[in-house]
């Protein structure tokens, strides 16, 4: 759903790349050599801050991380517990609750809810935006107007939905007024209510974005194609369903997997809009929130265990998305 | 000009990578033990010395720290500073001046534990920390204060020089939590907070037919009179109260407290409590609104249909929006009486930190702001705080100068003090915070009906507890 | 392009359900932005009863509101401004050098390197958050802005976009020519390379301030005392309502507050920022 932070939208330039969908000129520079020898230290040098950066605040605590993860290390109010090392013994404790598996459930629900409408939408404004009979007036304001949301702070956004969902908010207010309903409908109450809220938020922040992703896509397509097509007598859904989708199969993909990697890390909104309860009945607690719990209570051990977890589990989505993208590096 | 980037780019990973190795803990050494010695010092010297002599008081304040750090939850215990202690002067929202002290004043909000993880932070290093940064004074409420009491975080207040002849007034519940296993006593408050319930007149009269305190409180004597009358207020369109209103007066009931031997237990009365409201919620005739919540404040004003809240003085001034105009508070609308069972609810303590560099200023605002008869007189009349002052609570019982406008005239000054005489602090554990939010959260899913079975809720519970605490047990 | 000369009436259908579509979704966007310019407008007394579509006479009472709040709101904004405009900075400004360096070099561990930084692009913010915190703890960098703003410098995405876009626009020859004059390579980045990448750095300063704007896992983990909260985090701390005299319309305002900034800005810079997001794939 959220498209990971870590991967925007420009690593599907290599899509374009694979497909044929650009015109690459960068292979010229590799022709270019022997007198840029002498300089090439310089390439060290200007890798320094990002490494050191890089090394500080990310490797260390990713190695602190798993090194405590075979601790039992957390604090109880002024009391300091461990550390003691115990082994597997949290990975033992995470996997067998079930808890992990439960939230995993709760994250992949609230990702669908969202992800499912959005790739939809996405695809039929994109066919249209980019659809060349229609001549749809207006675009760059519908295009400004959907992306708007994927700027809002999800915080707020969420803190926003809150106070407008809520029992006496103003959307119960205004159905009331419509008479839809003569009581209060308790949104916060109800699992279906809650998940549905949240993945709804998501689509709204999200949709936008996709759209604009997949239509340059489809600008990227051979105009030839559609005009043969056309000739041939194919219809608009034909196009659509024959040429458009399939060669849009690649980007497709790409953002279905950064959506994805994206959804795992779902926290900002589930965690404000509940107050990190993930209530009710923790039907909205998401992996990463379960993860702050910890990391809130200073449970490093538990804590350390569970980063390590997630951490394989997005390892393994992102040799999926680099086998997908066939990100070369000789480039 | 690239030589000179580079060689800054460099120190500045040498210096990144040592402060990553030892930094801290070598700097940070030498500044703590200069510091410990010397906030020893001051601090027997004041213990000595200040209760007698003013004028090595004076001295010894002037050689103390420019600057008060006071940790709170929320900005009750500033606006009572402000109001009441004499020379506070305010600077901005969060700073303040006494004298030439700088008060500044850190707000941490209490939900989650987030205000105690922040003091479990902080306070274990206070000796060691900048002068100006060193916690001096902070609040702590009923359901942790054993934590801190029992943690030499906190100083003993005879060190500060505060005599048990200068507590005489008091209270001796809101003496005894703060004892620590030795006896000491280690923080004060200026309230009483034993409570009751808090009921919306024009309900009453809706529902029972007269909105006398007396004849109400036959109403609510016991919790079968309690759901009877619900079952009334509901006929009549209102809401009784919240699941969670209800929700201390049984837990300040109980005949253990929750956590014995390092598990969490369950008491009866605790059960009751999901028992009774789960039949209450189910009915329609409680809400399950949070406390606090924007929801929950509805019942403040005529149009929310709430019957009561439950709740000490401080709730009247605090929490029912008597300022506004359109609130029932402004227009005197509600009434006090005992309720069911008597119980407390929160009280604020006043404790000082170990290793403060301000003893002195801090024994004073100790002292004028919970023994001072004249200023307990004023907090009491100001803000229709119930004071922990017996003589004060006395006089104010005894005349109309303890009516209070929006209980439409009532005098709850002789129930409040009857029920500060009865509170009962016994079953506290350190552990109280964290087990009541947790447990109303899991319950709220039951009365809504998310968890299916009390046992699945208790679950839910047993589970959030051991994230919050992982060295208790549950069942 | 072409236009097509079928059948009129049904393109006209299309065209129309596309209207009707794209309104539904501009509603679905832009409603929830208006109930609340409308709630901030209005007092908590008003609010309680209901909501109108009409815009109230509160709005300056609750601004007032807003900056005597127990939050210290302003200095929120000013917090999150200054953490998302130096990350903002420091991002582009080392993620334009690291991607020169691969760009422009044949080093030995350049492959390597490379490969590194795509490969580390995916590890989640989240799952090195435990180590980090202690880290910071040791360091004593616990609520301060450093740990908030010298960690973008590296940004394995943003140093991708950097190199996508250097890949079209940068030629050697360029690099080589300077060298000639007996430009230093320092030099070379910060008077050539640099003016050269403007189009990408405004972009991604753009989505960087954005997005450090927006960002609350850290902030909240890191910042403690009110002073230094971002935005973000004193925002999430409204939902847990510990206040007293709650007052919705100072609620309404406060999330208005923080999110109209950043739809003004938007609504200046949307050309670029919607552009944006496809600029290093596709060139029209």
């Amino acid at each position: 759903m959220q498209q990971a932070k870590c991967l925007p939208a420009q690593a599907d330039r290599h899509f374009f790349r694979e497909t044929g969908m650009l015109t690459p000129e960068e292979n010229t520079m590799n022709n270019k050599k022997s007198k840029v020898v002498q300089y090439n230290r310089w390439g060290y040098i200007f890798l320094i801050p990002f490494l050191v950066t890089y090394v500080i605040f990310q490797l260390v605590p990713l190695a602190d991380t798993i090194w405590n993860s075979f601790f039992e290390n957390y604090r109880s109010g002024l009391k300091q517990i461990g550390p003691n090392f115990i082994g597997l013994a949290n990975y033992a404790k995470i996997l067998s609750q079930g808890d992990l598996w439960k939230y995993a459930g709760n994250t992949m629900i609230m990702w669908l809810i969202g992800f499912v409408p959005q790739i939809v939408v996405s695809l039929l404004l994109g066919a249209w935006f980019t659809d060349p009979s229609l001549r749809l007036k207006a675009q760059r304001f519908f295009k400004t107007v959907i992306y708007l949301p994927n700027l809002i702070m999800a915080s707020a956004f969420a803190m926003l939905f809150f106070t407008l969902f809520s029992d006496g908010g103003p959307v119960n207010s205004i159905l009331m007024n419509l008479h839809i309903i003569s009581q209060p409908y308790r949104f916060f109450a109800s699992v279906a209510a809650s998940r549905i809220l949240v993945g709804f938020m998501l689509f709204i922040m999200w949709f936008g974005n996709t759209t604009i992703l997949l239509m340059a896509g489809m600008m990227g397509i051979d105009q030839s194609l559609f005009e043969a097509a056309e000739v041939d007598g194919a219809t608009a859904r034909q196009i659509f369903f024959k040429i458009t989708l399939p060669l849009l199969r690649p980007i497709l993909v790409y953002v279905l997997i950064t959506s994805l990697i994206g959804g795992l890390q779902m926290f900002d909104v589930p965690q404000v809009l509940t107050n990190g309860t993930g209530d009710p009945a923790r039907s909205t607690m998401t992996m990463i929130m379960w993860l702050n719990k910890h990391l809130y209570s200073k449970n490093f051990g538990m804590g350390g265990a569970l980063s390590v977890l997630l951490f394989i589990i997005t390892g393994i989505l992102s040799i999926v998305v680099f086998k997908f993208t066939g990100t070369d590096t000789d480039k | 000009m690239k030589k000179k980037l580079l060689s800054v780019v460099l120190a500045s990973t040498v210096v990144a990578g040592l402060a990553a190795g030892c930094g801290s803990s070598n700097s940070a050494a030498p500044a703590a033990s200069t510091a410990k010695d010397e906030a020893a010092p001051a601090a027997t010297q004041a213990a000595t010395e200040a209760a007698t002599e003013a004028a090595t008081e004076e001295t010894a304040a002037a050689d103390e720290g420019k600057v008060l750090n006071i940790e709170c939850w929320n900005t009750e215990f500033q606006s009572r500073i402000t109001d009441h202690y004499p020379g506070y002067e305010k600077v901005d929202d969060t700073t303040g001046k006494i004298g030439d002290v700088t008060v500044n004043w850190h707000i941490t909000p209490s939900d989650n534990n987030a205000y105690q993880n922040n003091l479990d932070q902080v306070l274990p290093d206070n000796a060691s920390a900048d002068a100006d940064k060193k916690v001096d004074l902070f609040l702590m409420e009923a359901d942790y204060a054993k934590k801190y009491v029992n943690a030499d975080v906190t100083m003993p207040i005879k060190d500060l020089g505060i005599t048990d002849d200068d507590l005489k007034d008091q209270y001796q519940y809101t003496k005894d939590i703060v004892k620590d296993s030795n006896g000491d006593l280690k923080g004060l408050t200026w309230q009483a907070c034993s409570a009751g319930l808090i009921y919306n007149r024009e309900a009453a009269k809706a529902a029972l037919g007269t909105d006398d305190p007396e004849k109400v409180q036959e109403a609510v004597k016991d919790w079968d009179a309690f759901k009877a009358t619900a079952e009334k207020m509901k006929k009549a369109g209102y809401t009784m109260c919240s699941v969670n209103d209800t929700y201390r007066v049984y837990s300040n009931n109980v005949s253990a407290p929750w956590v014995q031997d390092g598990k969490v237990v369950v008491d009866d009365n605790i059960k009751a409590w999901v028992d009774d409201s789960k039949a209450l919620a189910d009915a329609g005739e409680e809400n399950t609104f949070d406390l606090w919540g924007d929801d929950w404040a509805k019942g403040k004003y005529p149009d929310g249909k709430v019957f009561c809240y439950f709740g000490p003085a401080w709730f009247f001034n605090f929490s029912l929006s008597a300022d506004d105009a359109k609130s029932i508070a402004a227009n005197g609308g509600w009434g006090y009486v005992v309720g069911p069972q008597s119980f407390y609810w929160g009280g604020t303590w006043i404790a000082a930190a170990n290793g403060t560099d301000n003893p002195s200023l801090v024994k004073d605002i100790m002292l004028k702001m919970t023994t001072d008869p004249t200023i307990m007189k004023e907090i009491a009349q100001k803000d229709s705080d119930c004071v922990n002052n017996k003589t004060v609570l006395t006089d104010l019982a005894s005349d109309d100068s303890g009516n209070l406008a929006l209980l439409g005239g009532e005098n709850p000054y002789k129930m409040l003090a009857d029920g500060a005489e009865k509170v009962d602090m016994s079953n506290i554990s350190d552990y109280d915070q964290g087990c009541n939010e947790e447990f109303q959260k899991a319950m709220k899913g039951y009365f809504d009906g998310n968890y299916k079975t009390y046992d699945d809720a208790l679950a839910a519970f047993n589970k959030a507890i051991t994230e919050k605490y992982p060295d208790l047990t549950t069942d | 392009m072409k236009i097509k000369k079928e059948n009129g009436a049904g393109i006209r259908a299309r065209r129309v359900v596309a209207y009707v579509v794209l309104i539904l979704l501009s509603f679905l966007c832009l409603i929830w932005f208006y109930i609340l310019f409308i709630n901030a407008t209005r007092s908590h007394a008003e609010l309680s009863r209901g909501f109108t579509p009409i815009p109230s006479t509160y709005f300056i009472k609750n601004f007032q509101g807003m900056q005597h709040s127990t939050q210290p709101i302003m200095r929120g904004m000013l917090n999150s401004l200054i953490v998302a405009a130096t990350s903002a900075v420091l991002c582009t400004y080392f993620s334009t050098m690291t991607a020169y360096a691969i760009h422009a070099y044949r080093f030995r561990m350049r492959k390597f390197l490379y490969t590194f930084i795509l490969a580390v692009m995916m590890i989640p913010t989240q799952v090195t958050a435990l180590g980090f915190i202690r880290l910071m703890l040791k360091m004593g960098l616990m609520d301060n802005f450093i740990p908030l703003i010298i960690p973008s410098i590296a940004a394995p995405a943003t140093f991708f976009y950097m190199k996508q876009y250097m890949d079209s626009v940068l030629s050697l020859s360029l690099v080589e020519a300077a060298r000639i004059d007996g430009a230093g390579e320092f030099r070379i980045f910060n008077v050539i390379v640099l003016p050269l990448m403007k189009p990408a750095i405004a972009v991604q300063a753009i989505f960087t301030f954005v997005a450090n704007w927006n960002n609350y896992f850290t902030p909240s983990l890191i910042l403690k005392t009110e002073k230094m909260k971002t935005l973000p985090v004193l925002l999430a701390e409204l939902r847990s309502a510990d206040f007293l005299k709650f007052d919705m319309g100072i609620v309404y305002m406060t999330i208005a507050f923080s999110i109209f900034p950043v739809i003004i800005v938007y609504l200046i810079l949307s050309k670029q920022i919607v552009g944006g997001v496809t600029l290093g794939g596709v060139k029209e």
